[in-house]
């Protein structure tokens, strides 16, 4: 094993080498200031290397590499874009570039929405106490400099705050038009005391993208998050959510990543205030060159809060999933009531499926539990749907789909997980 | 209806264990057959293989349903050609309504019979009707397959599918199983309804209270992969006083 200090040195040197010559982008001075303090973490701690424990079951290089290798953009006129029939405000970004033009105005009642662009230009801005500081609180105890290096450069992003309950979600729709677009987008949400807001986010960002979305969810407020990854098959990509919670407040974020070379989505919690909710949760199907990494840190610090992660994962001729989630309660934390389940389907026996379920307890008065199971089609369920006169693909289609439903049912709103249960359903289709 | 020749089965992954040993019976529309036996004599064998389970190899002889070599067949066809197993023990599948699942069913059915797929509100009004006869209430309908059903509901769903799905030939494995008395009746009750001139039932079963309800027209004792005895209800009563020592020792003189 490659002693600590050399592989140190090799990532910050590897850092600096991707950062030599790249100047922060200008701004005022709040950004500026964020953006600084971003650039020294990165140059501190180095690029993520696959010696790296955190990135033992997934290799970072697609998405350290200084260009991004060119994936072929997928047309999917074959069934209406996800979310189409509810009623949204719709913002467009194309390539991870945010369109005025394909976007309705920025206003919706009980919400400030402005791009990340047009606040860095101003010196004072209401997210300069988010924008990088989750970021920078998440470094520890794991690092995490992809998240920093999207601080320190990315100009393209929104950042929302909601202060009364809108009248209807905000959907954020990503569109690609270039063959190896490499995009980095930060958000900042903040969602006042007592409001609830629902954030839809949908398809394929770019050819490589480095997003991080950074929550604030204030006390009794809660915010629905729920993101569908796209189906292109070869884009490659990291997505970090950072979000704390106060006192009562909810989070409910659900995922669908359906292809992909390479995605690894992380979210880091902090439940900051007693009696506050977390739930994370995923679905996964991946088809061939499919490397699919969901990276969870659920931190308890309050006591009476709840979480839960429930990622399913089905897999097939040659897919990977990866799942890394851990629970860690504070000593202050009692009455946690901690949950995490991990499973996967694997249609065959060249699936892989890596799961490293953590616990981490410094109360005496809790519960927590966590599972992860890898299995295969059950054949006593798949003879009973045969012997009722259910066709072989279609009933294995029925179990697929009934295996991921248990995290489908994260979603608060039927109407979403219905929506997202037919597009499941089509691409079953399209490959039986 | 139903004919079965000369039927030799052994297990797929050990061709030492054979189960069926040159079994035959015939079923005519509209009877009612029972088949009794000892513990391991191959009774519920005989239904997997008849229904289309992995796991066993047919070595020789028949099996037909209405003249359609039923051995050929995918256990979706098999179905759909009107061949119905109660399972012994009904499988739960989470995540799957059961209302969801009697739908696909009748449906995938339907199609595969060239018959036009039930309106969504035709089968509602359908399913509410039967499952009332069964004693079944909403809520299990609404519920996943068979998760936390109890024994009784498991077997009342078996009955109800099957009313749904108005097999021609239907065969119950140890459908008594697991059931207190007034399940018993009730699931006989479904049944017997279901009785008709044009649907054959094969009945297995241990005991011979269950044909107290269903009354067999004709009752074959099986032993050793084979129908060793073949006569009318008394021969369950007997059975039932004498056991299966006698009529063992009877078969093998």
């Amino acid at each position: 094993m490659m002693p600590r200090a050399k592989l140190k040195a090799q990532k910050v040197e590897a850092a600096g080498a991707l950062l030599a010559g790249r100047e922060l982008p200008a701004g005022g001075a709040w950004i500026t200031k964020a953006r600084t303090a971003a650039a020294a973490r990165v140059a501190s701690m180095g690029l993520p290397s696959k010696r790296d424990e955190y990135w033992r079951y997934t290799d970072p290089r697609r998405l350290t590499a200084p260009a991004p290798e060119a994936a072929k953009l997928h047309v999917t006129d074959d069934e209406a874009p996800l979310f189409d029939g509810f009623d949204r405000l719709k913002l467009v970004f194309v390539d991870g570039v945010f369109d005025a033009q394909a976007s309705d105005a920025l206003a919706l009642p009980g919400v400030e929405i402005c791009t990340l662009a047009d606040a860095a230009r101003t010196d004072l801005h209401w997210a300069r106490d988010l924008f990088g500081a989750l970021e920078a609180r998440g470094q520890a105890p794991v690092e995490r400099s992809l998240a920093s290096l999207n601080t320190a450069h990315a100009t393209e992003g929104l950042l929302i705050r909601i202060t009364a309950t809108p009248p209807k979600p905000i959907a954020l729709v990503y569109r690609r038009a270039n063959l190896a677009g490499d995009a980095m987008v930060h958000h900042v949400i903040r969602v006042e005391g007592g409001a609830e807001a629902t954030i839809l986010e949908n398809g394929p960002m770019a050819a490589r993208f480095n997003q991080v979305t950074e929550v604030d969810i204030a006390d009794g407020a809660t915010l629905h998050h729920i993101r569908a990854q796209g189906r292109d098959h070869e884009r490659a990509g990291i997505t970090h959510l950072f979000a704390k919670l106060g006192a009562g407040a909810q989070l409910k974020s659900f995922t669908l990543s359906a292809n992909g070379a390479l995605v690894r989505n992380e979210a880091v919690i902090w439940l900051d205030g007693a009696e506050g909710s977390a739930h994370i949760a995923g679905a996964t199907v991946g088809d061939g060159a499919f490397h699919h990494d969901d990276t969870v840190f659920v931190t308890h610090g309050a006591p009476r809060c709840e979480s839960r992660q429930v990622f399913k994962k089905v897999l097939r001729h040659g897919a990977v999933g990866v799942f890394q989630g851990k629970i860690l309660v504070d000593q202050i934390a009692q009455l946690t009531d901690g949950y995490q389940i991990s499973q996967s389907l694997l249609l065959d026996e060249d699936a892989q499926f890596l799961a490293k379920p953590e616990l981490e307890i410094y109360a005496d008065d809790v519960k927590c539990s966590h599972g992860s199971t890898s299995g295969e089609i059950d054949h006593n369920q798949l003879f009973y749907l045969r012997a009722r006169g259910v066709p072989e693909d279609r009933a294995k289609m029925l179990l697929v789909l009934a295996f991921l439903s248990e995290a489908l049912e994260e979603i608060a709103d039927p109407a979403y997980a219905d929506d997202l249960r037919d597009r499941l359903e089509s691409w079953f289709k399209r490959r039986s | 209806m139903l004919q079965i020749n000369n039927l030799h089965c052994e297990l797929e992954d050990d061709s030492e264990v054979k189960i069926l040993k040159g079994l035959s019976l015939t079923i005519n529309a509209g009877e009612v057959h029972a088949i009794m036996g000892p513990n391991g004599s191959g009774k519920s064998t005989l239904s997997y293989v008849l229904s289309g389970r992995d796991g066993y190899t047919v070595t020789d002889g028949s099996a037909t349903l209405e003249g359609a070599d039923l051995l050929e067949m995918e256990p979706e066809e098999r179905a759909a050609a009107g061949l119905f197993l109660a399972f012994q023990y009904p499988v739960e599948i989470p995540g799957v309504g059961n209302m969801t699942f009697l739908r696909t069913a009748v449906n995938a059915q339907r199609k595969a019979r060239g018959e036009e797929e039930l309106s969504a509100g035709d089968f509602l009004k359908l399913v509410r009707a039967k499952a009332k006869e069964l004693q079944i209430d909403a809520d299990m309908l609404k519920r996943p397959v068979n998760v936390g059903f109890s024994g009784g509901e498991k077997k009342r769903n078996e009955i109800l599918q099957m009313a749904m799905l108005e097999p021609k030939m239907c065969i119950l494995d140890e459908t008594d199983s697991g059931l207190d008395v007034d399940a018993m009746k009730l699931v006989s009750d479904g049944v017997n309804a279901l009785r008709d001139a044009g649907r054959s039932f094969l009945v297995i079963t241990h005991y011979q209270r269950l044909l107290n309800h269903i009354k067999p027209d004709v009752v074959h004792i099986m032993s050793e992969g084979r129908i060793i005895k073949t006569g009318g209800p008394e021969l369950a009563l007997e059975v039932e006083e004498n056991g299966y020592a006698d009529l063992l020792a009877e078969a093998a003189a």
